[in-house]
């Protein structure tokens, strides 16, 4: 099967779409999906529909992966790949590229949005980000809800639910807009 | 405090009260938190599992919150008492096996254990009879705050708390809500209802823990996301979620009290009379049985027993709960009398 956009390289991922209630189906190659994914993320900030593909960009070769190892308690990535277990906190420094992929596929998120241990400071930089941050997370409060009902319905492949959950997230973000 | 003064009584989650205590059983909660840099139980050193133990115990004698609690080595625990904690969901399969360098925390009232050197460093559980998680919330998240002033949790910026297992990463948090749900297994609606509930990232498991059946119309209700909420974002959807499943089981209740009542009082009272005058009986005999009964105590067929020696039944029939009551090592056929007697005597018969 030919890509259905570049109309060149192999389909490899199949998608399911849903336009005005009309279930279409889209057949396309590994290069045109993860371009696909970046405009999506844009779009409602889901890369997750497409988690599944998260890896294509930087396959890892298996010769990277046998040397990336954990300096604290020498944990190999290859290890890790089959217990299914870190080694120990800095071992996510030591994997982070590819924990971030994994983490998002598990959680569909990688950003920690829970409560930080007493008396740990936030370096000041970033202090800022994350204020600027809380501020917007006031504002899109309903929208946020419904992109997490989103998440949870793309995730369960529930794509009707989806398809009606996006229409009324894009009401709300031209109201934000209008406002 | 030992492990034998927890026999003469049981924990505070099986009283019977609390929001909703007609379906829901307990509400717990579970943080998985460890120390910077020292490798994670499974890839410590004795010296470092002992490092753990001397951190997390001066923790607790630190604070006036531990007072009223034991703090145990596993492997200083026979098979028995081991079994016996297991039983009464203070501790998991996995934390006494690896006995070495293993310990427990365990509050007096059952509210609060924490398991060091399981999977993670400490697992921190906090269980509250009834539909509670909000307090239950209260409860941990201070006792979080407590120990986060001693210990060096390994904290990320973007990924919060650091796990053994990716799948805890972030607010480390596993909440699970004990639901009773015999009227939708009766009329054969569980398991859309359970496919709803693995739809909604929500994953749930019977009442004696991981990887067991679900036994006596019991189902656990866990949350399976870590990361990308907040704890009072996953609360809330799982307080949703258990609404719902109340409302269901409520539902499916009444249509069986209106379209079925002689059938269901039937099966109730015969549940009841079985456990009353049975002398020889098994664990899973005994389950299904006093479920029923349970059922009847919330629909108003029975009246005249308590709730709480229906809960406390389903932790006490149990192997190492029935040996240490009875001080000594049963065979299969001596536990069945032995469990039989028990329930005899706690049913007033």
């Amino acid at each position: 099967m030919i890509c259905d956009v570049c109309k060149k390289k192999k389909a490899t991922v199949h998608l399911t779409e849903i336009v005005d209630g009309k279930m279409a189906e889209m057949h396309i190659c590994e290069d045109c999906a993860r371009e696909r994914s970046v405009q999506m993320e844009q779009q409602f900030g889901l890369a997750d529909l497409l988690a599944g593909l998260s890896d294509f960009g930087k396959q890892i070769k298996t010769e990277d992966t046998a040397k990336l190892q954990c300096s604290n308690c020498g944990l190999s990535y290859e290890d890790f790949r089959k217990l299914g277990r870190l080694g120990c906190s800095e071992c996510y420094n030591a994997f982070r590229g590819h924990l971030a992929s994994l983490l998002k596929k598990i959680h569909g998120s990688t950003q920690h949005l829970g409560k930080r241990p007493v008396g740990r400071s936030v370096a000041p930089t970033v202090t800022v980000k994350k204020e600027a941050k809380v501020v917007k997370e006031v504002k899109e409060d309903s929208l946020q809800g419904l992109k997490t009902k989103l998440q949870q319905a793309v995730l369960s492949e529930n794509f009707e639910q989806a398809a009606i959950l996006r229409d009324k997230i894009r009401i709300l973000e031209k109201k934000d807009k209008t406002l | 405090m030992t492990v034998d003064d927890l026999i003469n009584h049981t924990g505070e989650w099986l009283k019977g009260t609390g929001p909703q205590s007609h379906i829901v059983m307990s509400s717990r909660l579970r943080l998985a938190r460890n120390v910077e840099r020292v490798p994670f139980p499974a890839r410590a050193s004795k010296k470092d599992l002992a490092e753990i133990i001397k951190i997390a115990k001066a923790a607790f004698d630190a604070s006036e919150y531990f007072k009223n609690t034991m703090f145990l080595k596993i492997n200083e625990l026979d098979t028995l008492d081991q079994q016996f904690l297991i039983e009464r969901h203070l501790m998991s399969h996995d934390h006494a096996a690896t006995s070495e360098g293993r310990a427990i925390l365990i509050s007096k009232e059952e509210i609060l254990s924490i398991m060091i050197n399981e999977e993670d460093h400490l697992r921190i559980q906090v269980m509250q009879s009834g539909f509670n998680l909000n307090e239950t919330w209260k409860i941990i998240n201070m006792i979080d705050d407590i120990l986060s002033e001693k210990i060096p949790y390994a904290f990320d910026e973007d990924w919060g708390y650091l796990t053994a297992c990716p799948t805890n990463t972030g607010i480390g948090v596993r909440g699970s809500v004990m639901l009773h749900l015999p009227a939708l297994v009766m009329t054969k609606q569980i398991n859309k209802v359970l496919e709803a509930i693995a739809k909604l990232s929500f994953t749930s498991r019977g009442f004696y823990g991981e990887g067991t059946q679900a036994t006596g119309n019991f189902f656990q209700i866990s949350n399976q996301v870590s990361l990308g909420h907040s704890e009072e974002d996953i609360l809330q959807n799982m307080n949703g979620l258990v609404h719902q499943i109340i409302e269901q089981e409520e539902q499916a209740r009444q249509a069986l009290l209106v379209q079925n009542r002689s059938v269901l009082e039937d099966k109730i009272c015969r549940s009841h009379g079985i456990l009353r005058n049975a002398h020889i009986i098994s664990s899973q005999e005994t389950v299904d049985l006093l479920s029923m009964v349970r059922l009847g105590i919330d629909v108003g067929v029975i009246k005249d027993v308590e709730k709480q020696a229906i809960n406390e039944l389903f932790i006490m029939i149990q192997p190492a709960h029935l040996q240490k009551l009875e001080g000594k090592k049963l065979n299969t056929l001596e536990r069945d009398v032995k469990r039989a007697s028990l329930i005899r005597s706690k049913l007033g018969s």
